[in-house]
């Protein structure tokens, strides 16, 4: 298979993704289109990576575009990925929210489960304190793949061991074949829903806690502002966002304000955030 | 500068180790079997130990027991490094007084992350 791949071919996916998924796919990441779209054209029968882009430009097939899109989408995760957002859930928030019967959480882009499964457990953990709370987690991603693979919850050995703590792995996982699956009672849990961060979230339910971390690093400043203004729709007055530790809502939208001195964690309104 | 005591009958294995664990600044022992290992404690406590579990003499959950009941052998932190994956060897581990487990094959970042959990790093 031809492995070359021309600049104007990178534009034209970039496009191509851009257009459906908000992602920003800059020139210099030719490497990438090519490391990740040629197993798309192998699998989809065509010769090289030119050949696929000849044929979507020839004839836009929307499943083909999608395939592409959700190749190029970035799934790196692992359990309890960073520690001090889930020291923040359990330390601010939780206490913060304490009289709430059912805490909705939505993971809005959970790729392969482990954000939302970590906080599943941390909420097994420490529901001793929390007596009458429920938790209810919404698990979104945009490509149907990796919520397959959340969904079905099953776990390489390298994958349980990066940040998963051993006492974990052995009260809420079960061994499957070569690698270990999340018990069925965790995994039913958590609703999945395949959704695009570009459409409205009201689809979803409202939320009193939200986790976008590491997604809007790759949104443009216009992309980034929608989309936290759509969360913002859907989190509760005395709600909270998780970021990215690298990302942030200043000079983006007033819809957030940063909690002082709690890297990453934001409020939906500052006047209501007494105990955080 | 804290210690690690690394015990493994393979010298490959405690080469690849020893450089991992270098690199997050450990001062290294070696030991190739769970006497030699004990010995060693004997004579001076380390802070961690990275513990294999088939080998020769004395095996790792065996030297691990021990440990546990030597004066001041509650101190050192335990991560089981072996090829045994099923959880009934994790448990046994686990209650034998182990603080965490490595399945090989491992790399630096699973050591890394594992210690870290432990607070070793």
């Amino acid at each position: 298979m031809n492995s070359t791949v021309t600049e104007a071919s990178v534009s034209f996916i970039a496009e191509v993704v851009l257009k459906r998924s908000g992602l920003i796919l800059s020139a210099d990441k030719g490497y990438l289109v090519e490391s990740r779209i040629n197993p798309v054209a192998r699998k989809e029968g065509f010769a090289s990576i030119e050949a696929l882009v000849a044929a979507m430009r020839a004839r836009p097939d929307e499943k083909l575009m999608w395939a592409v899109t959700d190749a190029l989408t970035t799934n790196e995760t692992f359990f309890f990925r960073d520690k001090t957002p889930f020291d923040q859930f359990r330390d601010e928030v939780l206490p913060a929210l304490k009289g709430r019967s059912t805490l909705r959480v939505w993971c809005a882009a959970c790729s392969t489960g482990q954000e939302p499964y970590s906080l599943a457990m941390l909420m097994e953990e420490v529901k001793g304190t929390y007596p009458g709370m429920k938790l209810d987690i919404c698990a979104s991603d945009i490509s149907e793949r990796v919520l397959e693979k959340a969904q079905a919850g099953l776990y390489s050995k390298f994958e349980v061991q990066r940040g998963l703590p051993i006492t974990h792995l052995v009260k809420y996982f079960e061994p499957a074949e070569d690698a270990f699956r999340v018990k069925p009672a965790l995994r039913q849990s958590i609703r999945w829903r395949p959704f695009n961060l570009l459409d409205d979230p009201r689809v979803l339910g409202r939320f009193d806690v939200v986790f976008c971390r590491n997604v809007l690093i790759y949104f443009d400043p216009p992309t980034k502002q929608k989309v936290l203004e759509r969360i913002a729709s859907v989190t509760a007055p005395d709600g909270f966002l998780f970021l990215g530790a690298a990302e942030t809502v200043m000079g983006v939208t007033d819809a957030f304000k940063a909690i002082p001195a709690k890297r990453g964690l934001y409020g939906r309104d500052a006047g209501v955030r007494k105990a955080a | 500068m804290k210690t690690c005591l690394i015990v493994d009958d393979s010298r490959l294995i405690r080469r690849v180790a020893r450089g991992i664990l270098e690199d997050l600044q450990f001062q290294i022992r070696e030991a190739g079997n769970g006497q030699d290992a004990l010995e060693q404690c004997r004579a001076e406590m380390p802070d961690a130990v990275l513990l294999d579990w088939n080998m020769p003499v004395m095996n790792g959950i065996d030297f691990l027991r021990a440990l546990r009941q030597e004066p001041g052998g509650q101190a050192p932190t335990v991560v089981f490094c072996t090829t045994e994956c099923d959880m009934s060897h994790i448990t046994e581990a686990l209650s034998a007084g182990a603080n965490e487990y490595v399945m090989k094959p491992f790399d630096g970042d699973i050591i890394e992350a594992k210690f870290s959990e432990v607070g070793l790093v």
